[in-house]
């Protein structure tokens, strides 16, 4: 059964959504630069024409973990998509699993850091250096406001969070909003898009860590990136507005605040420089850190 | 075999190539992705890395100094892989034809699937181009 859940929920139904989460960002990205944007399926014809592409190993490179940073990567997010849709769908669940959750959404930026370095390329280095320092920024703002719903709800398993938000979501609270504002940041930068692309900044370093993969690995990377550009709206929308709410016209209210969340983080994409890495520090760990800390306390006053 | 080539025809993304042009092919390149002319309506993206690469858009004479340069980046396309070459200079030399630092034509050097002439082509003629290399290779699958 654990089986099902991975393969059905974990991977297809997480790289389906994802897709077609990543053709939302590309068409919202092209209307909002006034061009009519790319097909609905040119997501998926890209993973297809990667996967039948030649693969190339830098020589010198560590050839075992520059093959096996994307497995890790991709598996690290069909894990913690897994325990996303049986808490949402099933009531399955155990107790702390929202840190397991916490801990798996760092395998992929891990297994980058892993797969730049392995690729023996300057720019791979550089790039998977920025993504160490980038980590370390975002992971202290990020933990804290998933705190706030967990302060809420008075628990630490993910189906509590969703169940306790019946009555009303967490989003309507003040901590709530101010924790779920440090939340979409904190996700912009754990799906390094602008302004926080610094570790993959493709005008200044060309990709940086991937920059040596190609065919099935890069593949893998881009699906990883495609799925996670579900998982994590989808564990902001677990977190503040008590899940994916299935039954009746509320589909609908679901569909429209995730389009939502995905909309703004894409705004912010096209309406935004990049930041220098000492700028992208700075700014997790003053301003959004400080909120993130107001946000726990007035959680903890219960407000 | 088929699936590959279809899939790439869907998903072409090119790299830009100078071979010591004079500039003008790549600004007309650039201008493709433009809003005006969007060649992202066809899924082609310009990548910045050699191993992301599916199309050679090669410019230029290719003179002694960067055919060297070119050979070791074609090895290091991923294959299967297409070569186009915008402008005169590439196509056939142009007015560098009888110069003492661009002894060989590309298509000598490497096997170049499509010819797009001008000096410089328009970016109409570079689509049309592109457009004209999606039917070819798709005629033969």
């Amino acid at each position: 059964m654990t089986f099902v859940y991975l393969l059905v929920f974990g991977f297809a139904a997480t790289a389906i959504l994802g897709l077609i989460t990543s053709w939302i960002d590309r068409k919202v990205t092209a209307r909002v630069q006034y061009r009519v944007g790319p097909p609905f399926l040119q997501p998926v014809y890209d993973i297809v024409k990667l996967l039948g592409k030649e693969t190339v190993i830098p020589a010198g490179a560590s050839k075992i973990t520059f093959l096996i940073a994307p497995v890790i990567g991709i598996s690290g997010v069909i894990a913690v998509a897994t325990l996303f849709w049986v808490n949402q769908l099933f009531a399955g669940g155990f107790v702390g699993d929202w840190i397991v959750a916490i801990y798996l959404l760092a395998i992929p930026s891990l297994s980058i850091i892993l797969g730049g370095f392995a690729s023996r390329n300057p720019l791979a280095s550089l790039g998977a250096s920025r993504e160490m320092k980038l980590v370390i920024a975002y992971e202290l703002p990020f933990i804290l406001a998933a705190l706030v719903p967990v302060i809420s709800s008075h628990s630490i398993r993910l189906g509590v969070i969703i169940d306790s938000q019946a009555g009303g979501v967490f989003a309507g609270n003040i901590s709530g909003i101010l924790a779920l504002i440090v939340a979409i940041l904190c996700v912009q930068a754990k799906l390094a898009l602008v302004p926080f692309d610094i570790p993959e900044a493709e005008t200044e370093i060309v990709e940086g860590p991937i920059v040596e993969y190609s065919g099935p690995g890069l593949a893998i990377f881009k699906l990883m990136k495609n799925m996670l550009f579900f998982t994590l709206p989808f564990f902001l929308m677990i977190l503040f507005f008590g899940g994916l709410r299935l039954n009746g016209i509320n589909i609908l209210w679901t569909i429209l605040e995730y389009v939502g969340i995905v909309a703004i983080i894409t705004v912010i994409r096209n309406t935004n420089p990049r930041v220098r890495i000492d700028q992208a520090v700075r700014f997790f760990w003053g301003p959004m850190t400080l909120i993130a800390i107001v946000a726990v306390i007035l959680a903890l006053n219960g407000l | 075999m088929s699936l590959k080539l279809k899939a790439l025809l869907k998903s072409p993304w090119v790299f830009h190539l100078s071979t010591g042009s004079c500039n003008n092919c790549d600004i007309e390149t650039l201008d493709c992705l433009t809003p005006r002319f969007d060649i992202e309506r066809f899924g082609m993206l310009l990548v910045g890395s050699i191993k992301h690469a599916d199309v050679l858009l090669v410019s230029g004479s290719c003179n002694r100094m960067s055919v060297e340069r070119m050979k070791e980046l074609f090895e290091q396309v991923p294959k299967p892989c297409l070569v186009v070459a915008i402008g005169t200079c590439a196509g056939s030399r142009g007015i560098f034809k009888d110069s003492y630092n661009c002894p060989v034509p590309l298509d000598k050097i490497i096997p170049v699937d499509v010819y797009i002439p001008g000096c410089p082509p328009k970016p109409e003629a570079i689509i049309a181009g592109a457009v004209k290399l999606i039917e070819k290779v798709g005629s033969t699958l």
